[in-house]
Parts: C-alpha cells; structure tokens; sequence
C-alpha cells in the first residue's frame, strides 16, 4: 500500500468505527426505551 | 469487521458505512416500510409509539438483511449487469466475507428484537420473510426459472402481514388481502422493468420472462398479473374490510393501471427507445402501491381522528 492508499484505508476504518460507536449508541436508548414501554404496557 | 488489525493489511478492502448502507437497498426499503406501517396502523389493536416504531425498524433491518445476503450471493452476475455493477461487492469496494457477516447479524438482530419487543409471530413471519427472499428466491428460483419473481414476489409481500400481527398478535383477512395484491402487484412491475432492460438480464444470463418468452408473451402476462390484481385490490372494500375512501381510491388508481397495462399489451416494440409504455406502466406502479397502501391505513384511521 502506498501512504495516500493507507491513508484512505485509514479514514474508511474511521468512519466506520464513527457509525458502529453511533449505532450502539442508539441501541442502548432503544433499548431503555422498549424496557420502560414493556414495563408500562405490563402495569 | 473484516480487520482491526494495528497495522492495515496488504489487501485494499476497506468498506466505508456509505457501502454497508448501499448493501440494504434503501431505495427499495422506503417501500417495505411504507406497506409493513399501512398493516400496522390498518389493524385494530394499537402497539406503544416505542414499540410500533421498533417494529417498523425491524422490517427495515429484516429488509437490508435480505438484500444484503441477496447481494453477497448474486454479486457474479451484479458484475454483469451495467444496473448492478458499481454495486460495494461487484465494484471491489467490499469483501464477499464481510457481507455475509453483515448480513446473518443484521437478520438474526432484527427477528430476535421483534420477538422481544412485540410478539414472536411477528418475529417468526419476519423470519420467513428473509428465508424465503434469500433461499427460495436468491438461491432456487431466480437463475432457474422465468417464474423467479412470480413466487420471489412472496418475500416482498411479507411487510404488511408482519405489521398486522405485530400490532395485534393474529393474523386476519385484510392482511391476508394486502399480501396478496402485493404478491400479484409484483409481476407487472417488474416485468415492466425487465422489458427495458432485458440486456442486462440477457447478458447476465438470469432467465427472466423478457429473456426466454419474450416481450410479445411478457405483456400479455403483464395484462393478465393487472386483471387479478386489480381484483384483489378492490376485494377488502368489497368484502367491507375497508371504508369507502379506500374503495373508491383503489377503483380509480387499478382502472389507471389497466389502462397503462392496456397500453403496454399495445406495443410492438423490442427497443428500449421505443418503450415509453413500459416506464411509464413501472413508474405508476411505485406511486399505485404507495397510494393504495396510504388509502388502506388512512381509512382505518380517519373516522377516528373526525369523531376527535
């Protein structure tokens, strides 16, 4: 790999850990959130 | 997912999030959603905002599974077809391995969270869904037979049955109605499409209708897919499932598509140039599923928001 190829490499890898941190991110939240609803729908 | 080495690796493989995205079909997917909602909100039981809305997510995940395993499988013959080619896995922007994995997480994360979130009927019709997209239609129909999307079409079919039984644990008639005007809706649509682009089919060497009856016995199919269709479409405000606003609204747009269909079993042409009643019969298509879809949930809801 030449050091533009790596580079590129580089901020691919980046973007993609950005979304994966994001995604999780949003999971827990929805998770929280279907917990409260279930609990609520149960009560 | 394919590495998290320190160090990049010799291979030049590196999908970016844009390429994963692109996997899911989203394009296609606003259709999905749109149909598994019209069930949703069609039935008479209501689901928590939280839960209807995780539901209708699991569709769309369940959705970019599908497509994502479809991809990973078709991606020789996607190489083949100009439509497909730049396509993550043909175009070399993402390895075969990696969209696998993509695909069997994204799919077996979907059914598990509808189960625990609504119920596990929902869960195992959305199970069926991705199993018969990827199995019956990707692997066994769609390079042996000409009748590919005719019984493929069932995959896609699928949403607004899942949004039903999400919502009310069963499954009733009008679902059941709704499955199958998409399941016969499918056919003209893409056989519409296929008959200006059958080129690629051809070249790919993916026998659709165009490719091994030609176009002459594709629009009488065409026409023939629209008749039944079109009877299905008026059959849940016949059977008085639904109210008029939703009849009145699937006479007038299923009396347009016969006449597009009319027009499409009127021309002679094999040129593409020369198929404007092909594309015009395709588009329409999109935007009949789209309103029919729209009128079935605005019936159920409209008396409701009026008595308000």
């Amino acid at each position: 790999m030449t050091p533009e190829e790596e580079d590129i490499y580089r901020r691919k890898q980046k973007s993609r850990a950005l979304a994966m941190a994001i995604g999780l991110g949003v999971l827990v939240v929805l998770f929280y959130l279907i917990t409260i609803a279930k609990i609520g729908v149960a009560g | 997912m394919n590495t998290t080495t320190a160090t990049a690796p010799a291979s030049p493989i590196a999908a970016d999030w844009r390429d994963f995205y692109a996997l899911t079909k989203p394009g296609v997917m606003k259709l999905v959603v749109f149909t598994g909602l019209a069930g949703m909100l069609a039935a008479p039981a209501q689901l928590h905002p939280v839960l209807a809305f995780t539901a209708i997510l699991c569709i769309a995940l369940a959705h970019g599974a599908a497509a994502t395993l479809n991809q990973w499988y078709e991606s020789d013959i996607d190489a083949l077809m100009k439509r497909t080619a730049n396509r993550p896995l043909p175009a070399g922007r993402m390895d075969r391995e990696t969209a696998l994995h993509f695909g069997v997480g994204l799919g077996v994360f979907s059914v598990l969270l509808m189960g625990l979130a609504t119920n596990w009927l929902a869960a195992a019709i959305l199970a069926t869904a991705i199993l018969f997209y990827v199995l019956v239609y990707t692997v066994w129909l769609k390079r042996r037979t000409p009748q590919n999307i005719v019984i493929g079409g069932a995959a896609g079919a699928f949403p607004p049955l899942i949004g039903w039984a999400a919502a009310t644990g069963d499954v009733a008639a009008l679902p059941l109605l709704l499955f199958a005007l998409i399941f016969l809706w499918t056919p003209p649509h893409f056989w519409a499409l296929s008959l200006f682009v059958n080129a690629d089919y051809a070249r790919a060497g993916v026998p659709m209708m165009t490719v091994v009856a030609g176009p002459r016995a594709t629009r009488r199919r065409i026409m023939l897919y629209s008749l039944a269709m079109a009877a299905v479409a008026v059959a849940p405000w016949a059977l008085g499932l639904t109210g008029a606003l939703y009849g009145l609204t699937a006479i007038v747009l299923s009396a347009v598509f016969l006449a597009l269909a009319a027009g499409v079993l009127a021309n002679r042409s094999d040129r593409p140039a020369h198929m404007k009643p092909e594309k015009r019969l395709f588009l329409f298509s999109i935007l009949y599923l789209f309103a029919l879809f729209g009128a079935v949930a605005l019936d159920a809801w409209l008396p409701g928001m009026l008595a308000a």
